[in-house]
């Protein structure tokens, strides 16, 4: 079972930046539970093989006032995908820092080694406002202007910046498959 | 929330109007950019005078934009109706039928950025098939006002999307790689009817024009 943590803070947005995850899961056969971080307990952490964290729109930042929610990412060692405010979230977290960077569109990424199946440049698709800095994470990949990729140096904890679900939907199969 | 719909006419931009209604939120205008070129690379080109009969059966007031369609030009001309909608209706969110194109979408993003509106795109990442069928399942009357791709032809101008029209662009998607839904600018289509009209538009006359595999329907409505 794979769970989906939305971050998301409108229904509106839900249609975006979940559904298109939701989708992959569909279309691979992949049994899924999709739920917003509010209704997460102990309970759906429990149940949960690996986790996902959503991505959001440009100016919903309603997650970063409840981060305190997502403490169960360290309670846990099950693998863990961050995708955008998901990887702020996951970056956090560990007592990363969040720093402005806005990149809009189809972005040419560099991977220093390889991350869930990929490796060299990458064009994806980004939408956000921030990017995290952490130093309980390696770096894998960056744009011109920003971290991109990362992972946790002891744990199988993932993020990304950009919004594989877009233009590289294979990662997220791949991070299932870890 | 207050919305403007950017609205073309035709299918996507209607049912994400459809979409944001259905979840709950107000449209207070729709925003038709009209392009006087027909190759725009943002724009549908639809006359600007049947895009108004379909805000009167709406009963939501629409904002129109002219732009030549030049590359970058369309885009300012994008963010002045966007400032007008703002200014007139209030808006704090725009919402778009983009569904793949990562040109468009982002370019309306920035634009959204740089206006500090919202920016909503209910139909993103959608399965071109699972909206054809959710046209159909929600009583969209729509037809083919242009194709501009090889094989359609004449002979899809005026086609209702309906089971008949999936299965055959179906076909066309598994031997040409044409996608269902137009996405890749194969087909344009105009909305006579929806859950959100009053009545449905009827088309009073027609006019073809076109060779090969361009072809344009210039519609009357009553």
């Amino acid at each position: 079972m794979i769970l989906l943590a939305q971050t998301i803070s409108k229904n509106l947005h839900y249609l975006e930046f979940i559904k298109p995850i939701e989708d992959i899961f569909t279309m691979n056969n992949i049994e899924f539970e999709s739920i917003h971080y509010n209704k997460i307990g102990d309970e759906e952490i429990k149940k949960a093989d690996r986790i996902i964290i959503s991505g959001t729109s440009l100016k919903d930042n309603e997650y970063l006032k409840n981060i305190n929610k997502f403490k169960w990412i360290k309670k846990n060692n099950k693998p863990i995908l961050g995708i955008c405010s998901g990887m702020h979230i996951i970056g956090l977290i560990f007592n990363g820092k969040l720093k402005k960077q806005q990149e809009i569109g189809l972005t040419k990424i560099y991977f220093k080694k390889e991350f869930l199946g990929y490796k060299n440049e990458l064009e994806v698709y980004e939408l956000h406002n921030f990017f995290v800095e952490s130093n309980k994470f390696n770096i894998y990949a960056e744009s011109k202007k920003c971290i991109q990729a990362i992972k946790h140096k002891k744990r199988p904890v993932y993020g990304v910046l950009f919004h594989p679900e877009v233009r590289n939907k294979k990662l997220i199969i791949n991070f299932l498959n870890v | 929330m207050k919305c403007a719909v950017l609205f073309s006419g035709g299918k996507d931009s209607a049912f994400a109007a459809y979409l944001v209604k259905k979840i709950g939120y107000d449209i207070s205008c729709l925003i038709s950019v009209i392009s006087e070129n027909p190759e725009s690379y943002m724009f549908h080109t639809p006359s600007i005078t049947k895009v108004k009969k379909q805000s009167t059966v709406m009963n939501i007031p629409l904002l129109t934009q002219k732009t030549k369609g030049k590359k970058e030009e369309e885009l300012k001309d994008l963010e002045n109706a966007i400032y007008k909608a703002k200014k007139e209706f209030n808006i704090d969110s725009v919402v778009t039928g983009s569904i793949e194109s990562a040109y468009q979408a982002s370019r309306i993003q920035k634009i959204c950025v740089s206006q500090k509106v919202e920016c909503f795109n209910p139909l993103w990442q959608k399965d071109q098939f699972e909206l054809l069928n959710d046209l159909i399942k929600y009583n969209f009357k729509i037809v083919i006002i242009g194709v501009f791709a090889y094989p359609l032809d004449r002979s899809w101008l005026g086609r209702e999307i309906n089971q008949k029209f999936i299965k055959d662009i179906s076909t066309l998607y598994h031997e040409y790689k044409i996608n269902p839904a137009g996405e890749g600018g194969e087909f344009e289509t105009f909305v006579l009817n929806c859950p959100l009209f009053s009545n449905e538009l009827k088309i009073s006359d027609f006019k073809i024009l076109g060779k090969k595999y361009s072809w344009k329907m210039e519609i009357e409505l009553t």
